[in-house]
Parts: structure tokens; C-alpha cells; sequence
């Protein structure tokens, strides 16, 4: 009708975020908490030039409630474990990426 | 909230802003949007309290919009300026009140310019001598014409014949204030209260009687933000940020909104109208928008003046259940009625917004 | 004779100066110029990493430092210059000749009302860090007491590294003890989310990154990158804050029943006046300038003039406990020189 809409807000509402499946991935993984966003899992994964693949990325789409962005890049992972081998806090990326898959998979599953 | 604390920052926000003998100059936009306003203005500084206020026909747009939408650079915004300046200074006065925020903004922003660049101030002075054979003297004051009226707000006061109190009850109105972001973001110090929490104008609300609502997105633009709403594929953006003020003020109950920008009354009162066609949503009580004013309209209001010689049947949300509140007494059946009472047609109705 | 060595600030340094001049066999003058010895540290309830009790500390200072002469209540009025000594004045009305003077004269807490688009003193629920202290020592505080609290955030880099309240420095703490006041908050609140926002964490000292990760895993504290913008107040009388998820790239907003302010350190105004005194140099943060920054922080430009703490700049408890020592050992070693 008047040739523009109201756009919707790109802001992340903190405040709207489920918290449950991230809660019981970090009660089988409690790992998935320490990571501090280095990058050095999306700097020498093997998907990650191709598809933005990152396991950096894909666990704060998590932690933010975005999990479609995480399934997304998520699904370009050939779990290879060379995350697993830079990782400087020793987080067992490729275990962690498994877990992800299992927990939420339960309701999403593509 | 704790009210001390914002004392505290007005106290630290002061200006100093003399008493009478200005040099007036008008906004391009508003004697289109809200025609009342500025006639008003100065027929309260003139006539209702006698003070030496002087315009020109002879002054043009200060650039200010074309400055911002980039379309002019900011030297020609300046040859522009020091030509009103050689106005004021031709016709003897020293002090200088806008009343359009940007052009506030706009003439803070050069004045603070030429103070850390003398040499560009040089260099304006050449251009405007080729352009037209003048110069100028810069302002001793520099003042909004919101600054004015809240300068005057307890004279206004003293005066008025209504408060801003719901008649019935005797509560004070619940007001939201809004401050065209170019009053005093770009120069906190510039203005009344600062920049995070003017005082302008929840000095006149205080002043005249209602309470000043704080609400979350307070400091967030009214949704014009000239490229916003100029540039038609940004358009969306103008009216979702005027859509999240209001989505933020709603709990509040507000019965009015004063502002002290040409645009944002504006576009908070028109897109109130687009909101409930988009998306059938009202946000004033009873299926009605929340009124929105200039503070002139509100001052002309409290000191008696009819509603419709203020222009109020310009707005797009209607003004009479606020009118209603406060006790003001108007004719229905003259709203739609011009200078010489000639008929000046009635717009259609909205769907979804009540109006009259 | 002994020698007589002023001490200007009875804090930490200050003591810790006292108690190692008395085993020396000189004779300090501490110049506090509040009631209280202690300083800062006494205001605080815990110390990082190990959560030592600041009580404890400060009273094993003042005991070991109580054969002083200690001047509480007390300003320096003036100071001045004679051949070999100087001639200190203080409000009491009490001078003293000494060739030797040790500043101590620590930090002052930036004043979070400054940053007015963070509401401190505006908004209810805006408390800072020494406030959060002050609450864990007294359980004094409306703000918190009685109050449903389920959300809490506390934001890094008040007045610090924030060129327009003209303290571009680092404050060096606050990192650090706002991870140690965000798990003491989810030890006493288990069901509140807690959010850290950060430009950097700067987490240099022993042990800090080992409290870092604890916070992370162990208590599950939300660490964004990402400085507040704006606080505002909700009709609940919550706060709202904007910030920048800056990993993201995407805005971010929460409402939280708290938000705490880590007021960085800024140079102590009183510490410059007693320095303009004697023409001390002031470096380009403000804080008093040592004759060199790496050689040494503890010596002023000028003969007998010290430094000890964070009166050259933010330092932590350790540091300036070490700094007062080495101070000391220079005042020491210079008295021992003058006597061959």
C-alpha cells in the first residue's frame, strides 16, 4: 500500500533467547563455555573459505539463539578434527560438533 | 529514576541566553507542517510578552538539509549562513535564534568550526563579499527558539489560562518529551540539560504542570533521519524507527508528545497514521493516536489561544480528546474552517485511527 | 639520629612503606588524609584471584606498620624546599623537617556519574563496582536487597581507555575483578544470567585467565564483546542496555535487574596538588611521572622524592605492595650512601 514496510529489528534481544537446549549441550559438554572466540578453528578449517563454516561462529549463533545461522554453516563441517588439533583450549570441537548435532537435531531434524 | 541525579546534570547543562532583542530566523519546513507554530512563536515573544524579536523576508534556508543529504558541501552551507548573519548584522542585533533544530545544529556546527579554523571563517568572508557585497558580524548569543520559550516558561506560566492537568481527575498529563537530535548531540554543551537528558523541554512541561515520561528509547531519532525518509527505498527505516518509539512509550500511557524539531512532530504524528494502516495499531487511549505538538502550539495552547488558530487541524492524529483532557474549549464545527472562515474541506478518515 | 621519612597516603603502599622503614630502623610519618588507614582496599571485600579477605590484609598492615607515627584527618597544607630537607606543613598544624618524602597517594575512582549515557545516579539499578563492595561487606543496599534479581551485567572500561573522560589509559583491574564480582554475584544469585561486556579482556596476572575460564565453564557467565552504548530504565524500573555484539556483528539489547559499573582508575586530584608543591612532573595520563617508566617507576626527578603505588599509574594489590618494598630499598640504599 505505501511501497515500504516496517522493517523488522536485526538487534539481538537478549532477553527473548531460549536458553534450554544450549543448557543441556553444556551439561554434556561443558567445554562449549570456554571458548574465547580466537578463531582459530575457522582460520584453518577446510570448509571454512568455501561456506563460512567456523565452530567459533556456530557456537555463538547458539549462545545468541540463532540456531538456523549455526545449522547452516554447521552442515558444512566434514569433521575432519583440525579444529580439534589448534584449539589452544584443548575443546574437543569435533566431540562438541557431534553433541550439537545429537541435541538439537531431537527437534530440528533436516 | 532518581530525580537529583537529573538535577544534577541539568544544573551542569546551562546556557547563557539573554532576555530580549533577537534576530529571528524561520524553518523551511515547518510553516508547511505545522503552520501555527511559528506565528506563534512570535506573537508570544511580541505581544504577550512584549520583547523586541525582528525577521527579515530577506533570509533563505540556512542549507542544512541539503548539507546533510550531501548534496551541497559544507562551504556553501557556510557562505549561506554568513549571509543570514550579515542580515542580523545589517539589521542591528547581536543575537541569533533559530527555529529549526537542524539550522541550530547547523549554525553550531560552523560557529565551532570557524573557532578552530579562523582561516576558513576568512575565506567564507571572501566568498560571500563576491557573492553579494556583505558582511557580517557573528552572533554574540546563538539560541534554538525552544530555548527562548523555556527561558520564558514560568512568564508563559504565570499567564496561562490552562495547565497541562487532566480536568477530571486533577493528575498531571503524562508527557513525553522528544529533542531533535541535532539540538544537542553534535554539542552537548550547546544545549539546555545536556545531550542525554535535556531539560528544554521537560522544563516547560514542569512548568506548566504535566510530568515528564522517561521511557527506554527516549534518546532514539524520531524516524526521519533525512536520508531515512528522503531516499524512498530507506523509507522503511524512518517509520521502523519511529515504530520502535512508540512500541517503547505504549506502557507509559502518555496523553501527549511536545518536540522541539520541524521533522520529528512531523513524522510522529503522520507515521502514527501509516502504523495503524500497516498494522492496525493505535497508541493512544480509545483507538485514537497520542497527540503530537511543537512547544509553541503548547505554549499557545496554555496561555488560551483557540486550538484552530494554532493550526492543530493540520495534525494527522486528532488533537480533541487532549483538548477535551485539559478542558480547553473549541468548535467542532469550525476545524475545518480557513482564514475568513472559508471551508477548507475534510480530509478522509483513516481505517484503523480514530479521528475527527 | 634516625631518619625520618614522610609518607603522604596511608593505603596499602603507604603501610607496607611503614612497616618496611621501621624494620630498617628509620622513622616514618604517615599523612592520611581521611580517618581510616587501609585506603581503597579497605573499602573492598575480596581480593582477586585467591578471594583473600581485604580485611585481613589491611589489618596485617597496620599492625605490622603501628609503630609509625600516623597522621589521620590530616592534609599537606604545604611543602617547601630548604638546603638539604624539606619542610612539610600539614593542616593540623604540625610540620616536619624531613629529606626524605614517599608519595603514596594512590588512584581515585572514576566517577561513573561522567559517563551520563550509563545513568549512574539516574537510574536505580545502576550500581558500581565499589558500591557491589561495599554491599559484600555490609549487605547494605536497597538496590540489591529484597530485589528479584535475575539478570545482572556489568560493564567493563568505565573511564578507562576512553579518550573523551580523558583517561586513555588501561585501568588494568577491572577485567579481573569484574570476573571475580561476576561469580561472587552468581554465587549468590544461581539463577541469574550474568553478562560481561568488553572491549578486551586483559587478563595479565597470575592465575587471572585460570579465573577467566572458571567463569566461563564453572559458572556460566555470558562474556560479549562488545562496549554498553546506552542505559535506559524500563517502567519495571529495570535497566535496558544497548551494546554491539561485536563477534557478531549484530546489535544486542538485554534487560537486567542490576548493572554494575567498573569505574577504572583515574589519578588522585590530591596526589597532583602535593606534586605541584615541589614541581613534580605529571605524565600524559595524569599520574605522577617516575624518572623512567621501566628503570625507575619508584624515583621522582627530584632528590628524596618517592613513589610507591598507584599513584604513578593502576596497579594491582601485589604491585603496589612490591613497588612500597622497592621503594623503600631505594630510600635505604640512599640514606646508606649519604652516610660513607
Amino acid at each position: 500500500m505505501f511501497g515500504f514496510r516496517i522493517s523488522p529489528s536485526s538487534a539481538i534481544n537478549l532477553d527473548n533467547v531460549s536458553r534450554d537446549r544450549f543448557s543441556e549441550l553444556c551439561r554434556i559438554e561443558p567445554d562449549a563455555l570456554r571458548c574465547m572466540a580466537c578463531g582459530s578453528c575457522s582460520a584453518t578449517c577446510p570448509a571454512a573459505e568455501f561456506s563460512g563454516m567456523s565452530v567459533r561462529k556456530v557456537l555463538l549463533y547458539l549462545q545468541r539463539g540463532k540456531e538456523e545461522e549455526a545449522f547452516k554453516i554447521m552442515n558444512n563441517c566434514m569433521l575432519c578434527g583440525k579444529c580439534t588439533m589448534v584449539c589452544p583450549r584443548g575443546i574437543n570441537t569435533r566431540h562438541l560438533l557431534l553433541t550439537i548435532c545429537r541435541i538439537y537435531e531431537k527437534e530440528d531434524r533436516r | 529514576m532518581i530525580y537529583q541525579g537529573k538535577q544534577k546534570i541539568w544544573s551542569d547543562y546551562q546556557k547563557e541566553i539573554p532576555d530580549d532583542h533577537w534576530f529571528y530566523v524561520r524553518s523551511c519546513i515547518r510553516q508547511n507542517f505545522f503552520p501555527g507554530s511559528e506565528k506563534m512563536f512570535m506573537e508570544i515573544c511580541r505581544d504577550v510578552l512584549k520583547k523586541d524579536f525582528y525577521e527579515t523576508e530577506h533570509h533563505t534556508t540556512c542549507g542544512g538539509i541539503a548539507y546533510h543529504c550531501d548534496t551541497i558541501p559544507q562551504e556553501t552551507a557556510m557562505t549561506i549562513v554568513a549571509r543570514q548573519f550579515a542580515l542580523m548584522t545589517e539589521a542591528g542585533y547581536e543575537n541569533y535564534v533559530a527555529s529549526c533544530i537542524t539550522s541550530f545544529g547547523n549554525y553550531t556546527e560552523i560557529l565551532e568550526t570557524w573557532h578552530e579554523f579562523p582561516e576558513l571563517e576568512t575565506r567564507i568572508r571572501e566568498m560571500l563579499w563576491k557573492a553579494c557585497r556583505k558582511e557580517f558580524k557573528i552572533p554574540k548569543y546563538l539560541a534554538h527558539a525552544s530555548d527562548l520559550i523555556y527561558k520564558y516558561r514560568n512568564e508563559i506560566a504565570e499567564k496561562a489560562k490552562f495547565r497541562l492537568v487532566n480536568k477530571e481527575t486533577g493528575e498531571p498529563l503524562r508527557v513525553v518529551e522528544h529533542i531533535g537530535c541535532h539540538y544537542s548531540k553534535m554539542f552537548p554543551s550547546k544545549g539546555i540539560g545536556g545531550a542525554e537528558y535535556p531539560y528544554v523541554l521537560a522544563g516547560m512541561i514542569e512548568s506548566w504542570g504535566g510530568s515528564v515520561i522517561d521511557y527506554p528509547e527516549r534518546r532514539h531519532c524520531c524516524g526521519y533521519g533525512f536520508r531515512q525518509y528522503h531516499v524512498k527505498a530507506n523509507r522503511g527505516y524512518s517509520i521502523s524507527n519511529t515504530h520502535k518509539k512508540f512500541e517503547s512509550m505504549e506502557p507509559y500511557k502518555p496523553d501527549m508528545i511536545i518536540t522541539n524539531c520541524p521533522g520529528c512532530p512531523y513524522f510522529l504524528d503522520r507515521w502514527q497514521y501509516v502504523i495503524s494502516e500497516m498494522e492496525g495499531k493505535t497508541y493512544g487511549q480509545n483507538g485514537y493516536g497520542i497527540p503530537v505538538f511543537t512547544y509553541e502550539e503548547v505554549a499557545g495552547l496554555v496561555l488560551g489561544y483557540d486550538p484552530w488558530d494554532l493550526g492543530l487541524q493540520l495534525h494527522q492524529v486528532a488533537v480533541e480528546p487532549l483538548l477535551d483532557k485539559i478542558g480547553i474549549e473549541y468548535i467542532p464545527e469550525d476545524k475545518y474552517k480557513g482564514l475568513n472562515r472559508k471551508d477548507i474541506l475534510r480530509p478522509g478518515l483513516p481505517a484503523n485511527m480514530k479521528c475527527f | 639520629m634516625k631518619e625520618i621519612v614522610v609518607i603522604i597516603g596511608g593505603g596499602i603502599a603507604g603501610l607496607e612503606a611503614a612497616s618496611q622503614l621501621l624494620k630498617l630502623g628509620y622513622t616514618p610519618i604517615i599523612v592520611e588524609k581521611s580517618g581510616q588507614l587501609g585506603g581503597h582496599v579497605a573499602q573492598w571485600n575480596r581480593l582477586f584471584p585467591d578471594m583473600t579477605p581485604a580485611k585481613d590484609l589491611v589489618s596485617d598492615l597496620i599492625a605490622s606498620s603501628k609503630d609509625a607515627n600516623i597522621f589521620l584527618n590530616a592534609e599537606i597544607s604545604f611543602i617547601n624546599r630548604l638546603k638539604d630537607n624539606y619542610n612539610v606543613m600539614l593542616s593540623n598544624g604540625i610540620s616536619i623537617i624531613s629529606r626524605y618524602i614517599l608519595f603514596t597517594t594512590g588512584f581515585r575512582l572514576f566517577e561513573a556519574q561522567k559517563k551520563e549515557e550509563y545513568g549512574y545516579g539516574i537510574y536505580n539499578q545502576v550500581i558500581t563496582n565499589a558500591d557491589l563492595e561495599h554491599w559484600f561487606n555490609t549487605g547494605k543496599d536497597d538496590r540489591i536487597n529484597g530485589k528479584e534479581i535475575k539478570s545482572i551485567g556489568f560493564v567493563h572500561c568505565v573511564g578507562s581507555r576512553d579518550e573523551k573522560a580523558r583517561n586513555s589509559q588501561c585501568s588494568k583491574v577491572c577485567c579481573i575483578t569484574a570476573i571475580k564480582q561476576a561469580i561472587e554475584m552468581k554465587e549468590k544469585f544461581p539463577d541469574a544470567e550474568i553478562y560481561c561486556f568488553y572491549m578486551d579482556l586483559r587478563l595479565f596476572g597470575k592465575k587471572f585467565e585460570d579465573f577467566y575460564i572458571k567463569a566461563q565453564r564453572d559458572h556460566g557467565i555470558h562474556f560479549i564483546r562488545g562496549r554498553v552504548s546506552e542505559v535506559s530504565e524500563n517502567i519495571d524500573g529495570n535497566v535496558i542496555v544497548k551494546a554491539e555484539d561485536t563477534l557478531l556483528g549484530k546489535p544486542i539489547k538485554v534487560t537486567l535487574n542490576l548493572l554494575v559499573l567498573m569505574s577504572g582508575m583515574v589519578c588522585n586530584p590530591d596526589s597532583t596538588r602535593s606534586a605541584s608543591m615541589l614541581s613534580l612532573p605529571i605524565d600524559s595520563d595524569g599520574f605522577l611521572k617516575s624518572s623512567d617508566n621501566v628503570m625507575h617507576i619508584t624515583s621522582s626527578p627530584r632528590n628524596g622524592i618517592y613513589y610507591a603505588g598507584a599513584c604513578t599509574g593502576p596497579k594491582t594489590v601485589p604491585e603496589t605492595l612490591a613497588e612500597a618494598r622497592s621503594a623503600v630499598l631505594e630510600i635505604h640504599s640512599r640514606i646508606i650512601g649519604q652516610q660513607k
